[in-house]
C-alpha cells in the first residue's frame, strides 16, 4: 500500500539519518505538553529539495539547487502558542528547541501523552515521485530551449524569451500530542514562459505557465508549445490595447484563472483565524446571504494532482471539499486545529505552513465556484457596455473592510453585446460581500487554473489553485485612465 | 561531525569548488537568532524563537555557472552543496558576461558601519512592551473594538562573503521592530490600520506608546470612509506611499530590466525624466544606516554616495557585474540591491502640501500589483482622504488611481520635508499634479 511507502520514505529521510525513534518523538511531545495550559502540541519534520533552471537570450544561464530540513515544535494553550524550530535533526538539537518552547510557554504540570501510532489516512492524491530525480538535467535544459524555439518561431515580433522550470520534492512527518503520526510526500512542479514582443518601438510582455503535484513528464512538447503560444498571444494583444475605461460598470470575468476573484473577494475573509478574532467582513455571518443565489463556492483540497491539493494538511488532518457558500448562503469557514477548537467548529484540513520554521494557520487549497447554466456567449451578449477580463496578474484584499483588488493583464471592451477592443491592464476594485451579491449570471464552463497560484499571508507563501466559470458582475469599479 | 564557523565554512566551500575544477567561486553565509512575540487583546498570543543558518554557493566554469544553497553548515553539508553547484554548471549554457565581479573592484578598506545592536531584554520584558503597545492603541478611542494585535521582533546575525579572488568580508547586523494593527467599527462597518517602526538600533525605535497611539489614531480616522465619483484630481502620496513611487523608479533602472529591454526607462541616461528639483541618491556608507555596507553582494566596493537622479536628469542605471558587462559598462556596486536611498525635498511641510493640493486626494494606502514594468502603465487600488481647500474633508476607499509612471514622474510638483526615515528609502510626501481616479 502506498500509504506505508510514505511512512517508510518519511522515516528514512527524516528520522533514520540521525537515529530518531518513535520514543524520542514521544518524549519531545511530552515536553511540549508540559507547557502551562497546553491542550495541543505537534512536531513538524520537513525535508524539502528545490531545483530551478532558467533561460534567457536563448541560454540556460543559471540553475540552482537547495535542500532545507528541520523540525518545528509547537505547543498551543488556548489562544496562546509557543514555537521554536531546529534546522538540525539530531535529537539533542531538537530537545534544545523543546526546552525553548517549554521556557517561553512557561512550564506547568508534567503530562503524559498517548503513544504515537501511524494514522489511517486516505489514498494519496498524488504520486510520491521526486521530480528532480525523475528527469536528467540535460532534459530539463532541453525543455527550456524548446520553449525558446516555440516562442521565437511563433512570431517575428518576439524579441526576448524567458523560461523557467522549477521542481520541489518535499517529505513531511507530523507527530501530534493526540498520538497521530502522519506522513506526506509532495512533488510540485512549475513551468513558465514569458516573452517580450516589439512592434514599431513599442514593447509588451506576455506570460503563461502551469504545473501541479506530479513529475516533470507532465511538461510534454505539446504543453510547452501551448504555454509558449499563449505567452506570445497575450503579449501581441497588449501591443494594440487602448486605455482602459474608468468607473463602475458591468464586468464579465472569463473562466479559470480569473477565479482569483473568489480567492480575494471571499476566500481570505472565510479563513477561521480572522473569523475567530472577528476581524473579517464575513465574521458572524454564517447562514446569511453573502453572495447572489447563483454562487456556490468551495475550497477543495482533494483534487487529484492539483497544485493546491494536499493529501494531508500540515497538521496531519485530511483535506476536504468544504462548501463555503451554498447558493449565496455562507455555510462555513476554513479551519486549522487551533481555530476549529476555539470556535467549537469542525476541522476542514486547511492548516498549512510555508515550512517547519513557520507556524501553521488556516489557508486555502483550491478555491472555486461551481458552474451555472449560462453559455458564456450569452453572458457577453447581455452586456451593453462593459469590460471582459480574461487574465489577471494578481490580487490583494483587506479582510477587515472587505475591499479587494485584482489587476487585469488581458481585458477587452464589451460594446452592444460584442467583445471589441483590447484595453490596457486595469485594476478592478470592490467590496467582497457587496460584489458577490452583484453576480447575476454564471456560465456552464467551470475551469480550474493551469497551476501557477501562490498565496501570501502574514509573510508565508503557499501554493494554491483557483477556478470559476465565466461570470457577470453587474457593478464593479474599473480603474482605468479614460473617464 | 563538527560545525565550522562561518569564515572556515566559506573558505572550505571555495576550496572544494577549486578542487572540483571551478575557475571561480563565491560563497555567502549567514547565521542568526531571533525572537518574535505577538499580543492580541491584552494577552500574549505567540512567542517564536528563530535560529537560522544558510550557505549559498555559486561556481563558474568557462563562463558557465551553477548555484546551490543549504542550511547544513557541516563539512559534509558544504561539500555536497558545492558539488550540486558544480554539477549544475556542467549543464548550463555559456555566457561571457558570467563570472565574479572584476578583482580590481573589490572593497579593500573594510571598517565597522555600526550595523549591529543588541536589544537586551528578557522574554518577559519583550512581552510587557508588546502588551503596552497594543493597550495604548486600544485606549485611543472607544470605537476601537478589536485588534489584529501588536508584534515585536528582535534579530541578530552574522554574515560572511568570500570569493576566489581572495576577497573575504565578515559582518554583523541586527534588525529590531515593533508594530501594531487595530480595528475600529461604527455603523458603516470596520476599518483597520497600523503603524510600525524598524531599526538596527533599538534605541532609535519609536516608543511602544508612540506606535500604539499612531496605530489607534490612523484606524479611527478611516471610519466613515466613502467611495467618491470618478474624476481627475491632484494626488498627494503620504511619505509611506511615496516610497512606492520611488521603488517603481528604482525597479525600472535595474540592469536586468534594461538589458532585456523590459523597462519603461530604456535609453534615458542623461535625459530629463523628472522635475529639476528631484534629486535621488544612494548612501551606502552611513554609520548606523538601515542598510549600510562597504561592498555589495559580489564584494565590489560601494561609493560613500552616488547620485541616481540629479536635477531631474538620470545619472546611472543600477548594475551588478553581470548586467554591467551585458551593457558594456562598469558595475555600480548594486549586486543585491540599492542602499540607503534618499530623496531631496522642495521645502514644504505636510500641511503646506495639503494647501498646495487644495482640492484632491491624499493617498495613505495602496493595494494590488497593477504596475506594468515594461510600459509604466499604473493602476492601483487606493484609500486615503478627500481634501477640500487644503483640509481633510472625509476618508475615502474603494477607488483606484491610474496613469503612466513616465508621465506621473514628470507631473510631480512638490516633495515634502516630512521625511519618513524608516527602511531603505527615505522620502517625504510626493504631490502629483493630476491622476485619474475611478470610483462610483
Amino acid at each position: 500500500m502506498q500509504d506505508n511507502s510514505f511512512f517508510d520514505t518519511a522515516a528514512s529521510v527524516l528520522l533514520e539519518p540521525t537515529g530518531l525513534e518513535t520514543h524520542h518523538l514521544e518524549t519531545l511531545l511530552g515536553r511540549l505538553c508540559d507547557v502551562q495550559g497546553s491542550d495541543f502540541a505537534d512536531l513538524y519534520f520537513q525535508y524539502a529539495k528545490h531545483e530551478s533552471w532558467s533561460l534567457d537570450e536563448g541560454v540556460v544561464k543559471n540553475g540552482s539547487f537547495s535542500i532545507d530540513k528541520g523540525c518545528g515544535l509547537r505547543s498551543v494553550a488556548g489562544e496562546k502558542t509557543a514555537f521554536a524550530y531546529s534546522e538540525d535533526l539530531n535529537y539533542a538539537a531538537i530537545l534544545a528547541a523543546a526546552d525553548v518552547v517549554e521556557a517561553i510557554g512557561r512550564r506547568g504540570q508534567d503530562s503524559a501523552i498517548p503513544s504515537l501510532k501511524r494514522a489511517q489516512s486516505r489514498t494519496p492524491l498524488y504520486s510520491g515521485v521526486d521530480p528532480i530525480q525523475q528527469k536528467a538535467d540535460a532534459d530539463k535544459v532541453a525543455m527550456l530551449h524548446l520553449a525558446d524555439k516555440f516562442a521565437r518561431g511563433k512570431d517575428t515580433r518576439v524579441k526576448e524569451v524567458m523560461a523557467n522550470i522549477s521542481s520541489v520534492y518535499e517529505v513531511i512527518l507530523v507527530a501530534r500530542s493526540d498520538g497521530k503520526l502522519v506522513p506526506d510526500v509532495r512533488p510540485l512542479i512549475r513551468f513558465n514562459v514569458s516573452v517580450i514582443v516589439e512592434e514599431n518601438g513599442k514593447r509588451e510582455r506576455g506570460s503563461m505557465g502551469g504545473g501541479g503535484r506530479m513529475g516533470l513528464d507532465y511538461f510534454d512538447p505539446e504543453l510547452i508549445q501551448e504555454y509558449s503560444d499563449e505567452a506570445v498571444r497575450q503579449a501581441l494583444v497588449s501591443l494594440h490595447a487602448v486605455d482602459s475605461p474608468a468607473g463602475t460598470m458591468e464586468v464579465v470575468l472569463a473562466s479559470g484563472w480569473p477565479g482569483i476573484l473568489l480567492h480575494e473577494a471571499v476566500g481570505h475573509g472565510l479563513e477561521g483565524d480572522f473569523n475567530r478574532k472577528g476581524t473579517s467582513a464575513f465574521s458572524g455571518r454564517i447562514g446569511e446571504q453573502v453572495a447572489s443565489k447563483h454562487c456556490t463556492v468551495v475550497d477543495d483540497g482533494t483534487l487529484q494532482d492539483r497544485r493546491g491539493s494536499l493529501t494531508t494538511d500540515d497538521e496531519g488532518n485530511a483535506t476536504q471539499n468544504t462548501v463555503l457558500i451554498d447558493k449565496g448562503i455562507l455555510t462555513g469557514y476554513m479551519q486549522d486545529e487551533q481555530n476549529a477548537r476555539l470556535m467549537g467548529m469542525g476541522l476542514t484540513g486547511n492548516g498549512r505552513r510555508e515550512s517547519f520554521a513557520h507556524l501553521p494557520m488556516p489557508r486555502m487549497t483550491n478555491t472555486y465556484m461551481h458552474a451555472g447554466d449560462y453559455v458564456p456567449e450569452e453572458i457577453i451578449a447581455s452586456v451593453k457596455k462593459g469590460l471582459y477580463a480574461v487574465n489577471f496578474s494578481g490580487g490583494q484584499v483587506d479582510i477587515t473592510s472587505g475591499k479587494f483588488v485584482f489587476s487585469s493583464s488581458e481585458a477587452y471592451l464589451i460594446e452592444n453585446g460584442k467583445v471589441t477592443k483590447p484595453v490596457k491592464g486595469a485594476t478592478l476594485i470592490g467590496n467582497g460581500p457587496e460584489a458577490m451579491q452583484t453576480i447575476s449570471m454564471v456560465g456552464n464552463d467551470m475551469a480550474l487554473d493551469s497551476g501557477i497560484g501562490v498565496c501570501g499571508k502574514e509573510g508565508q507563501s503557499v501554493p494554491v489553485g483557483v477556478g470559476q466559470p465565466t461570470l457577470k458582475m453587474d457593478a464593479l469599479t474599473v480603474g482605468g485612465v479614460e473617464l | 561531525m563538527s560545525t565550522l564557523n562561518l569564515t572556515q565554512a566559506a573558505e572550505y566551500a571555495l576550496e572544494v569548488a577549486k578542487r572540483g575544477g571551478a575557475d571561480q567561486a563565491e560563497a555567502s553565509l549567514h547565521q542568526g537568532t531571533g525572537l518574535s512575540l505577538t499580543a492580541r487583546q491584552n494577552e500574549l498570543e505567540t512567542v517564536e524563537k528563530h535560529n537560522d543558518g544558510q550557505i549559498v554557493v555559486s561556481v563558474y566554469n568557462d563562463h558557465k555557472t551553477g548555484s546551490a544553497s543549504s542550511a547544513d553548515l557541516t563539512r559534509d553539508g558544504i561539500k555536497s552543496t558545492v558539488e550540486a553547484a558544480l554539477s549544475i554548471a556542467t549543464f548550463t549554457g555559456k555566457d561571457e558576461c558570467l563570472g565574479l565581479a572584476d578583482a580590481d573592484c573589490m572593497a579593500t578598506n573594510l571598517y565597522d558601519l555600526d550595523q549591529d545592536h543588541a536589544w537586551d531584554k528578557t522574554v518577559k520584558e519583550f512581552s510587557e512592551l508588546v502588551l503596552e503597545c497594543e493597550a495604548e492603541a486600544l485606549r485611543q478611542d472607544p470605537r476601537i473594538v478589536n485588534s489584529e494585535g501588536a508584534s515585536i521582533s528582535s534579530y541578530r546575525g552574522s554574515g560572511v562573503y568570500a570569493n576566489s579572488h581572495g576577497f573575504l568580508s565578515e559582518g554583523k547586523g541586527s534588525q529590531h521592530s515593533l508594530s501594531c494593527s487595530v480595528i475600529a467599527a461604527d455603523e458603516n462597518g470596520m476599518q483597520r490600520d497600523y503603524w510600525y517602526d524598524a531599526n538596527r538600533n533599538p534605541a532609535n525605535l519609536q516608543s511602544a506608546l508612540e506606535i500604539g497611539r499612531r496605530a489607534g489614531e490612523r484606524t479611527v480616522a478611516r471610519l466613515g470612509s466613502q467611495k467618491i465619483g470618478s474624476t481627475t484630481a491632484p494626488v498627494l502620496f503620504d511619505p509611506v506611499m511615496a516610497k512606492s513611487l520611488v521603488g517603481h523608479l528604482l525597479g525600472s533602472l535595474k540592469g536586468g530590466a534594461i538589458y532585456k529591454k523590459a523597462s519603461f526607462m530604456l535609453d534615458k541616461i542623461d535625459h530629463t525624466i523628472l522635475p529639476e528639483f528631484f534629486n535621488l541618491s544612494e548612501n551606502p556608507h552611513l554609520k548606523g544606516g538601515n542598510n549600510s555596507s562597504l561592498h555589495d553582494s559580489e564584494g565590489v566596493a560601494t561609493p560613500a554616495q552616488r547620485s541616481i537622479v540629479e536635477n531631474g536628469v538620470l545619472q546611472s542605471y543600477i548594475l551588478g557585474s553581470y548586467t554591467a558587462r551585458k551593457l558594456g559598462t562598469q558595475s555600480t556596486a548594486n549586486a543585491g540591491g540599492v542602499r540607503n536611498i534618499r530623496l531631496s525635498n522642495t521645502g514644504q511641510g505636510f500641511s503646506d502640501l495639503l494647501k498646495e493640493l487644495n482640492t484632491g486626494l491624499l493617498v495613505t494606502e495602496l493595494i494590488g500589483s497593477g504596475v506594468n514594468s515594461v510600459t509604466g502603465d499604473y493602476s492601483r487600488g487606493a484609500a486615503g482622504f478627500w481634501i477640500e481647500n487644503g483640509e481633510l474633508a472625509y476618508p475615502v476607499e474603494e477607488i483606484t488611481i491610474a496613469g503612466n509612471l513616465v508621465n506621473m514622474y514628470k507631473n510631480i510638483v512638490a516633495i515634502g520635508n516630512d521625511t519618513d526615515e524608516r527602511g531603505n528609502t527615505h522620502c517625504g510626501s510626493i504631490l502629483l499634479e493630476s491622476m485619474t481616479i475611478a470610483g462610483s
